[in-house]
């Protein structure tokens, strides 16, 4: 499969962004540097191309049931303008994705899915129909931009002369900006206050134009990761997998197990029960080091007892900061644990996450 | 792109200086800017002895890790400390902010002079 750009790609080498390829896309993973940008989206407002994240819709008389049936939060919650994070899980309740649910209408929700998993989520969701919805993966129609911090209200309202006010948290509304038609959402990935607009695929540059002269600082795959991490929000891929429990990431709070029926329920209730074997908490490293993605946790006799999920030097913090499956046994009975990295042993300390709260 | 006209270059982007029997080894200013912001350097230990090739010290940037390979055989006899604490030094000024001295007895036979890192800079990138 050849590697796609974005519409809004020719915008990113103008504005001087280093293009990498991410999940089968040329995306800039920085333009002034990853701690500018993140310290941007902090302190004033910074904007995001992930066009490359996926949408399906759902229509149907039955497309309530259908999702409350596919993912594990209690989408009944819902309603027209409400969106909902949720894992969505197999039946053995390892997670296939984790995803937005937007209900626009009873009949018809749109699902937001990551990049890397949009063939493999789709093949799923028409697996899943024994509820006569109509399916459609749209992602090729849709552009999303993200602009985010504490300034991105404000940004997005001056830009497109509009009143976001009544967009509360999770909430999202159709507006016209600049003559596109879009969808715009108080939602993100950067624990800070922002918004999530998708619009028609060809718009997207125009919009990423508009905002970047607005002031929105143009930012990459770099910090977008920093940001989420320090917000402790997960990564696919990393964070959770196919292998993983949301019980076990600790992102049980999105799971309804007293709500209905879901995929993977049952294995979820039965974890619960029976109790978690290892658990992800956050830590910080009481020596100097930066953990990363699948280091090890040892105990002080040097066996493993863990691993790195995902860890950086906290722009905000000036520390070190990771996630870490650990087996629960040794996080109860107060062992000493350690992050493996090259050849030193670093002394590991939990963290309460996220790390960084701002929003 | 800086490549500083003194200096000779490894592959791997190693900046060199060669004064006698020592050898004065950094990461060169295309190296820093594909790390993008350098947070951390991990120093060897002084006395360390190591091969051509062989990992003398890591410099990782937020997003990444790189080793630091030697470029010569040898003794490392000073590390640069100072780094440790201000790491981004690095990125500001990729050849004044030196990494190790090393008392070497071999160096590597496919080190380029400028002339030809410039050209292998402008291969790279096609």
């Amino acid at each position: 499969m050849s590697t796609k750009k974005t519409s809004i790609y020719d915008c990113h080498v103008k504005h001087g962004g280093k293009v990498v390829e991410f999940a089968g896309w040329y995306l800039p993973v920085e333009f002034s540097g990853l701690i500018n940008e993140h310290n941007s989206v902090r302190n004033n407002v910074g904007i995001f191309d992930v066009s490359h994240m996926g949408e399906v819709t759902v229509k149907g008389d039955r497309a309530g049931e259908y999702v409350r049936n596919l993912v594990a939060n209690d989408t009944n919650k819902l309603y027209d303008g409400k969106v909902l994070y949720t894992p969505m899980c197999y039946e053995h309740g390892g997670i296939v994705d984790d995803l937005l649910v937007y209900r626009v209408n009873e009949k018809e929700y749109l699902l937001v899915i990551n990049a890397a998993n949009i063939d493999k989520d789709f093949d799923w969701m028409k697996k899943q129909n024994k509820f006569g919805v109509e399916l459609k993966n749209v992602s090729p129609d849709y552009f999303q931009l993200a602009v985010q911090g504490p300034n991105a209200k404000a940004t997005v309202e001056k830009c497109f002369n509009i009143d976001l006010s009544d967009v509360k948290f999770f909430h999202f509304k159709n507006a016209t900006l600049n003559g596109v038609n879009c969808i715009v959402s108080r939602t993100g990935y950067t624990g800070e206050n922002g918004f999530e607009i998708y619009g028609p695929w060809n718009e997207g540059g125009k919009l990423w134009d508009a905002l970047v002269a607005a002031g929105a600082v143009p930012c990459g795959l770099g910090c977008r990761d920093t940001l989420r991490l320090e917000a402790a929000l997960m990564l696919y891929g990393n964070d959770i997998t196919a292998e993983t429990t949301p019980l076990e990431a600790g992102i049980d709070i999105f799971v309804k197990l007293e709500s209905g029926n879901f995929i993977g329920r049952d294995a979820l209730l039965k974890q619960k029960t029976e109790g978690l074997k290892r658990k992800l908490v956050g830590f910080t490293l009481e020596e100097k080091g930066i953990p990363r993605h699948d280091y090890l946790v040892v105990d002080s006799n040097d066996n493993t007892v863990g691993v790195v999920t995902s860890g950086t030097l906290s722009p905000t913090l000036g520390i070190p900061i990771g996630l870490a499956y650990i087996n629960t046994d040794k996080l109860n009975d107060g062992s000493k644990l350690f992050v493996k990295i090259r050849t030193r042993n670093l002394p590991l300390k939990q963290m309460k996450t996220p790390f960084v709260k701002k929003y | 792109m800086n490549v500083k006209s003194d200096l000779f270059y490894t592959k791997d982007h190693e900046w060199v200086l060669i004064n006698g029997d020592t050898a004065t080894m950094g990461i060169s200013d295309h190296a820093q800017g594909q790390l993008g912001d350098i947070v951390f350097v991990e120093l060897p230990e002084v006395g360390k002895t190591v091969k051509i090739g062989d990992t003398l010290g890591v410099v990782e940037s937020t997003k990444a890790v790189s080793d630091i390979f030697s470029a010569v055989e040898g003794t490392v006899t000073d590390v640069n400390t100072a780094l440790t604490n201000t790491p981004d030094k690095v990125n500001s000024d990729p050849y004044g902010s030196w990494i190790v001295k090393m008392k070497f007895t071999k160096k590597n036979p496919e080190l380029m002079d400028a002339k030809v890192y410039s050209e292998y800079l402008k291969e790279e990138h096609h």
